[in-house]
């Protein structure tokens, strides 16, 4: 049996086998993607994104175990930063969730960055699709810790819940671009600290102002008190798990929207496979023929720069003269 | 050929709560470039191997200074064996009396990495031999 057959089957191994594979770039692996593709489109991915320490783990933990009480399957990718010096990483985010580490219903996935910038792992989207024909029904990715500016699950989650702790900041943090447009849903996370009602009254200022036109949705803020406090902890995971579930109605019942959102994601996967065909093609030749080296000499030398550069190698391994 | 990032699971058994060598041999296989996945204290063998599954591992490295290594080092490469899974790397580290290595090699581990061994020696164990998965 093919390793794509055993992943629409379900198979745990064959599927992170699959994932391990497009990681490591192998050819074949993008042709079994292809084979599994016509199966996708069914699970709701949800994104999980905010700074280092922010709860992310512990959230997506107990999100886990909120599905599978109402009797869904659950993916789960967690990334973690991989070294920009030897490439190696620690990916620590299943030590918060491994009490589900034996459901044969929850399959856990831990991604390094490998290099990518935008909070993400390049294989984060076919690992969304191999999952997602796998027949989970959620997708929770967790991102890495992030800053201001790491946007990019916007691209492949269809809620994204950006979880903030009170007390990083003043009032202008929250009006800033980037990050704190892309949420869905804000969790206030450790709430029971001081600053919390703050927080909340300055995302309200911001939503007050800032919501698009072509969009009534509001996200919901939801604060979430110290997994100490157990009782507490699982009102607020509940409320989340609820906005979840709202938010994928509100897309479901707003045709326009959803149509928006579907073209945005898909033109982003496009894009990214583009890039990387594109970019590999002309490296490889560049490689072959010698003449990277000489491209960064000259670069180096001030003989040409980077963009005049790259132009003459598309114009002579692609035949095109690009603007 | 493309070639594999190695990927290991850095695994606690057992009930002690002392992590800090586990941490140290992360950190080494880390700086190795290695993928480490970290699953913290007190896993269960079962939760080990379903770890290792999910997780496409090349090598399970398992620390423990409980006692119990007789019995929950030798459970882990059974159930791997039960899921066609013992191509992976198993080896084992902590507080091992000299007498029980030999029983557990017998039983699978690979090799023991007792206190004092340098953490280089582990890494070059683990690169030379890890089995390429096709």
């Amino acid at each position: 049996m093919e390793l794509y057959e055993k992943i629409l089957q379900g198979n745990v191994r064959a599927a992170s086998r699959l994932i391990r594979n497009i990681e490591d770039d192998f050819p074949q692996a993008k042709e079994s993607i292809a084979k599994i593709y016509p199966y996708t489109g069914n699970a709701h991915v949800i994104g999980l994104t905010g700074s280092p320490g922010a709860g992310k783990s512990t959230l997506t933990d107990g999100l886990i175990a909120a599905f599978r009480k109402e009797g869904k399957t659950v993916g789960v990718l967690a990334v973690d930063p991989s070294s920009p010096f030897t490439g190696g990483a620690i990916l620590g985010d299943r030590v918060r969730m491994q009490r589900h580490a034996e459901d044969p219903e929850v399959f856990i996935r831990s991604l390094a960055t490998r290099g990518a910038l935008g909070g993400l792992s390049r294989a984060v989207g076919d690992s969304i699709h191999i999952l997602d024909s796998m027949g989970k029904d959620i997708i929770i990715i967790e991102t890495v810790g992030t800053g201001q500016q790491e946007v990019e699950i916007m691209n492949y989650a269809d809620t994204v819940i950006l979880v903030l702790v009170p007390g990083m900041g003043d009032a202008v943090q929250t009006l800033k671009a980037g990050i704190m447009e892309i949420a869905d849903i804000f969790v206030i996370n450790k709430a029971d600290r001081d600053g919390a009602e703050m927080l909340k009254s300055e995302i309200n200022i911001l939503l007050d102002m800032a919501l698009a036109a072509d969009c009534d949705w509001r996200p919901p803020i939801t604060r979430v008190g110290s997994k100490e406090d157990k009782r507490q902890f699982v009102k607020g995971i509940q409320e989340i798990a609820l906005q979840i579930m709202q938010h994928n109605e509100y897309y479901s019942g707003n045709y326009k929207a959803l149509k928006k959102r579907q073209r945005r994601k898909a033109l982003f996967e496009i894009q990214a496979a583009l890039q990387g065909i594109v970019m590999q093609f002309l490296m490889k030749r560049l490689a072959a023929e010698n003449s990277l080296e000489d491209m960064i000499d000259q670069v180096i030398s001030r003989k040409s720069d980077p963009h005049s550069a790259a132009r003459e190698a598309v114009l002579k391994y692609l035949g095109q003269t690009l603007i | 050929m493309t070639q594999r990032r190695i990927r290991v699971l850095v695994a606690k058994p057992g009930l002690d709560g002392h992590d800090r060598g586990a941490k140290v041999i992360a950190q080494a296989f880390r700086d190795a470039g290695f993928e480490v996945i970290y699953t913290g204290l007190r896993q269960t063998p079962e939760s080990i191997v379903a770890t290792a599954e999910q997780e496409d591992v090349d090598c399970i490295a398992m620390s423990m200074l409980s006692g119990s290594h007789l019995t929950l080092m030798p459970k882990v490469t059974r159930l791997l064996k039960e899921k066609e899974m013992d191509d992976i790397l198993v080896i084992g580290g902590g507080v091992i009396p000299g007498e029980d290595i030999p029983l557990l090699k017998e039983a699978g581990i690979a090799e023991i990495f007792t206190p004092g061994t340098p953490t280089s020696t582990c890494v070059e164990y683990v690169k030379n031999n890890v089995t390429e998965k096709a």
